[in-house]
């Protein structure tokens, strides 16, 4: 189980850095607010009309202004905005142009409708909709850093407790960084809608010990595993279009409009998120994923039973 | 404030409006420059519309010629002014679809062809939609004038018309400078 | 002195009763303040319908994985709900007030161009009966396709053919650009109005700041809603002819649509909400018995968001990458604006300091207006931090912010000014009694929904999203803010009730009853369609005041 992704729940740098800066942000308005709020419940006590007799007459003083006052509420406003942009602004350029240390891990993630397509090109392993990437040491830091591309429309890749979130657009490459220091699984899902099943495109971060990690980058880099207990079912998703749209590394499956397939059995849920990863959905999913996720863009297999069941025989072997 | 500054105020209230308009279109024209995937390009099909822009900036004098009569109750000569404004803005329309019609079937290039097709016409074509509404109001003025029933009174609301003309030109400049002198 | 066209016809005049004859006086009208009303009632109206879409909406959210509507359903809800709001509920309202007060607080007849008001009025309704008709379309019927459901700011390329194939992004791209229409034609109106017909005195120092709010948002609307429409015009072009604006394949570019439409979309709601300041700035005196704190200020504030707010746009894209420069000088831009925006906040409060304040509903809808517009500034000043920004756009907690900007403040505002004017309109007040209740109920079930969900903007959850994950400790939040809803419906309902029974039973209001001091509270309730007898000449900026006070009267202090 996932922790709740609340923005002040911070484990990596940007999220820290960005928590620090609302905490000033959120004491100077606090700060306004208890004073303009306090002065207007005082005013509305204080000066409410008593209803007494000849009070209809009698108007209070008429005064039209003060031009010392006018000035002084014009010019401390003033100045609370200077030191908040000025603080601000040292957190816009920390943030946004943060050099890419050596040994840094480059992932490129391209946003489709409705899932995330999560490449590590230094590593030769493609995956979807969990990013796994390792702990990173405050004092010797490890970061991620991430290339944002969109196969489409624009989307939005948006992991409160990693970082801000950052806007994935079609003919446009935008860049950013993480640098978790707390192993665990961290959620996040798409900020930007992008159509039907805007609502479950859902990301993993997945944040290993050193060592864990890279026995996951051996495990994914490996090509499919053949069981020769599934073969009609193998040879069921050669014959079928499925080869189209997906890729199995290590057999003639290619395709590149859905996510990559290999290692389809180390995730955690499918259609990004919109169910979890278990045999019963799996099917169903292939079967008819409208069930699932309606207006996603996998059409319907139109299997026989067994036909389906050979074939989820042979998924559930991408482990 | 005297009264013509309400249809004054009006038209340069119009006038901002429609600056405005054209200038997003004029934005994404800059914007695009040099970013078309493939050609043709502008330097490759464009020439510079020299009579046209001439015949539309000399249109701007003969509008305030013909706006002026009209002050002075010469109904005759304030229709005749109109109406070379009106033939001279015809040339300039002229001059556009015939450029037009070799862009698109001499050299091929259309809306769809490439963001120089996608920026061009819609500016230069919003552009003489605006001159095609402008000779519908020198139209009514003129045949006004033809029948008789222009007079001296209405010298206020051929004078703003006369703004629009004028607003119409300048136009042209900003978009003679934008596609013709930088684009290409 | 302009005279009024021969066709309108008088209130005194009308000796016709037939529906028919009554429906067709109301459909030819040219007079400012029949087509003030239309714009007002028509307004409510799609906010009703609006009100229904959102309540839809809360209920599919209340808690996760409900299926109250499918997934395209919601997703046309949020893009009808945001676009009917901003064009066909918000901006009526506001030029509908806009179209019945200012001839009458300047000491004009009509508005300059009484045939164009109308073309406005009528352009607006077909609008939103077009965009509205969409329902209808849906898939089979001629194919035309159904409501949009593209978000209500319609980005691309999700609104390119290839993504949305169908014409419901259509219903929205033409309507949306016939409502601008309409509105760039009042917006002329009203500032050639302001301009060059006000009364004998009425110099542009003593119009009413309501007046002022209008001719600023006027102003601007004429920079800022042309943009929108060239950009509707790429798109329908994209669309229909092939062309390649924000076609990202053909090398075209999305973010464009996005600086376009934010260029227009920020200063909208300005557009927007600076009307509602107005309406604050015309009943707060009045029921603190005091003039207004700092009038030249005031003027000078609203003239400066209006410029200012020409160059904040970005701060809606903080996200989309566009580099720490352009981040920082609008988290500038944006930031400064918030101060002439604060500082009227202080000059209500120091109108109030010193008077005798009757709490009438009018003023309390607008201290609600005070505590929520507050709330609303600062949550905007949060926003402005770009990297704070980088967590909550997108988010639930921008929701929550300009929520508390549109109906905490611009709503309430609106009410407390129905409640203030409705007298003067038709001569009858509404019940004081089912004024409170109407408030306090919305300002709870307001609060419940809105302040609450700040929250989930922060705990992580996006705006746009049909449904949730049941493990994000999201849904109490979620089912507090739904059940907020019940509440203002029921607010609503009483508001609709005491309208109905106050038109026919309402006490007689009389000219002036709440003792105000700005012209148009110097004619009958309702005006003549002429307006006034005879054009009052105005000495100060309370003529009112210095009728009621000659011994003391404002000339000398302005």
């Amino acid at each position: 189980m996932a922790p709740t992704p609340s923005i002040f729940a911070p484990v990596s740098t940007p999220a820290f850095a960005i928590r620090e800066l609302s905490f000033l942000v959120l004491g100077i308005t606090g700060v306004i607010f208890v004073i303009v709020a306090g002065f207007a419940v005082y005013t509305l006590v204080r000066f409410r009309s008593r209803g007494r007799a000849g009070d209809a007459r009698r108007e209070p003083p008429q005064i039209y202004g003060s031009t010392q006052i006018e000035i002084a509420w014009t010019v401390v406003p003033l100045l609370v905005v200077v030191v908040l942009f000025l603080v601000t602004a040292r957190y816009i350029y920390g943030l946004e142009r943060r050099e890419v240390p050596a040994g840094a891990l480059e992932v490129t993630v391209v946003g489709n409708q409705w899932w995330w397509e999560i490449r590590y090109p230094g590593l030769g392993i493609v995956t979807a909709n969990e990013l796994h990437v390792p702990v990173s040491d405050p004092s010797r830091p490890t970061p991620t850093f991430l290339t944002l591309q969109s196969a489409d429309v624009v989307h939005s890749f948006w992991v409160p407790q990693l970082a801000g979130k950052m806007d994935v657009i079609p003919n446009k490459t935008n860049r950013m960084w993480i640098d978790p220091r707390t192993p665990g699984t961290y959620v996040g899902q798409c900020a930007e809608y992008c159509g039907t099943q805007h609502a479950w495109m859902l990301l993993l971060v997945v944040v290993h010990p050193r060592d864990e990690f890279d026995r996951w980058v051996a495990a994914q880099h490996a090509p499919a595993r053949e069981d020769p207990a599934v073969r009609a079912g193998y040879q069921l998703f050669l014959s079928l279009s499925c080869i189209n749209c997906h890729t199995v590394r290590g057999t003639p499956a290619n395709g590149v409009f859905g996510p990559d397939l290999t290692h389809l059995m180390s995730r955690r849920t499918i259609a990004a998120g919109a169910a979890s990863n278990t045999p019963e959905t799996l099917r169903a999913w292939v079967d008819e994923p409208a069930s699932i996720k309606p207006g996603a863009l996998m059409p319907p297999m139109k299997l026989s039973s067994d036909e389906l069941n050979q074939l989820t025989a042979y998924l559930l072997t991408l482990r | 404030m005297g009264h013509e500054w309400r249809g004054r105020a009006g038209m340069i209230g119009l006038i901002v409006a429609e600056g405005s308009l054209f200038a997003v279109f004029v934005v994404a024209y800059l914007f695009y420059i040099g970013k078309s995937l493939n050609g043709p390009y502008p330097k490759d099909v464009l020439q510079i519309p020299v009579v046209g822009t001439i015949c539309l900036l000399a249109s701007s004098a003969t509008v305030a010629l013909g706006a002026r009569a009209l002050v002075r109750a010469n109904v005759r000569r304030s229709g005749l002014w109109l109406l070379v404004t009106a033939v001279l803005g015809a040339i300039f329309l002229a001059g556009t679809a015939r450029e037009w019609y070799h862009l698109i079937y001499r050299d091929g290039v259309t809306i769809g062809t490439n963001l120089f097709g996608t920026t061009f016409y819609p500016l230069v074509g919003l552009h003489a939609s605006h001159v095609i509404i402008g000779l519908v109001m020198l139209g009514l003025c003129c045949a006004f004038a033809a029948t008789g029933v222009l007079r001296a009174a209405h010298a206020e609301r051929v004078e703003m018309v006369s703004w629009y003309w004028h607003f119409v030109d300048g136009v042209w400049v900003v978009v003679l400078t934008v596609v013709y002198l930088i684009g290409r | 002195m302009n005279v009024h066209s021969p066709t309108l016809v008088t209130a005194e005049a009308t000796t016709s009763h037939t529906w028919l004859e009554h429906a067709h006086e109301w459909v030819v009208t040219v007079d400012h303040k029949r087509l003030g009303i239309m714009y007002v009632v028509f307004g409510l109206v799609f906010f009703v319908i609006v009100g229904l879409e959102a309540s839809l909406m809360r209920l599919q959210l209340a808690w996760p994985g409900l299926h109250i509507v499918p997934p395209e359903t919601f997703n046309r809800l949020f893009t009808m709900h945001g676009t009917s709001m901003v064009f066909l509920v918000g901006i009526p309202i506001v030029f509908g007030f806009g179209n019945y007060l200012v001839p009458l607080m300047i000491g004009a007849r009509d508005l300059a161009f009484p045939r164009l008001n109308a073309f406005g009025f009528w352009i607006f309704l077909f609008a939103g009966l077009l965009l509205h008709f969409s329902f209808l379309g849906g898939e089979g019927l001629y194919g035309s396709g159904s409501a949009p459901a593209v978000g209500w700011f319609a980005y691309a390329p999700l609104t390119s053919r290839a993504f949305t194939p169908g014409n419901a992004t259509d219903y929205w791209n033409l309507s949306v650009f016939l409502a601008g229409v309409g509105t760039i034609g009042t917006a002329i109106n009203i500032v050639a109005t302001t301009l060059t017909m006000r009364g004998p005195g009425m110099t542009l120092g003593r119009m009413p700041i309501f007046v002022w709010t209008m001719l600023t948002v006027s102003a601007m609307t004429l920079f800022i809603l042309p943009p929108l429409s060239a950009a509707q015009i790429m798109l329908l072009l994209d669309r229909f002819l092939g062309a390649h604006f924000f076609d990202t394949q053909a090398g075209g570019s999305a973010v464009m649509w996005q600086h376009f439409f934010w260029f227009f979309g920020h200063p909208e709601v300005y557009v927007l909400m600076v009307p509602g300041f107005g309406f604050v700035s015309e009943i707060v005196p009045v029921f603190s018995r005091k003039v207004i704190f700092g009038y030249a200020t005031l003027v000078a504030a609203t003239v400066a968001i209006g410029g200012v707010s020409l160059g904040t746009w970005a701060h809606h894209m903080f996200a989309v990458g566009m580099g720490s420069t352009l981040n920082t000088f609008f988290t500038l831009s944006t930031m400064l604006i918030a101060v002439p925006t604060g500082m009227k906040i202080f000059n209500w409060l120091a109108t109030m300091y010193g008077g005798r304040i009757r709490f009438r509903t009018p003023m309390l809808f607008c201290c609600a207006f005070l505590f929520q517009f507050l709330c609303a500034g600062l949550t905007g000043i949060m926003l402005s931090v770009a990297p704070f920004d980088w967590q909550l756009t997108d988010s639930y907690f921008v929701v929550a912010h300009f929520y508390f900007v549109l109906i905490g403040g611009l709503f309430f505002a609106t009410f407390g000014a129905i409640y203030y004017w409705f007298p003067k309109v038709t001569g009858r007040m509404l019940s004081e009694r089912l004024g409170r209740w109407h408030c306090w109920l919305f300002v709870i079930g307001f609060n419940l929904t809105f302040l609450t969900m700040h929250v989930q903007g922060m705990l992580g959850m996006p705006r746009r999203i049909y449904t949730y994950p049941a493990d994000r400790g999201w849904e109490v939040w979620n089912l507090v803010t739904t059940l907020g809803v019940p509440l203002q419906i029921a607010a609503i309902l009483i508001f609709v009730v005491n309208v109905v029974v106050s038109l026919r039973r309402g006490e007689p209001a009389g000219d002036d009853p709440w003792d105000a001091w700005t012209l148009e509270w110097a004619t009958t309730s309702p005006p003549p369609s002429y307006n006034f007898e005879a054009i009052p000449v105005v000495a100060s900026r309370r003529p009112l005041w210095d009728l009621k006070h000659p011994d003391d009267p404002d000339g000398p202090h302005e």
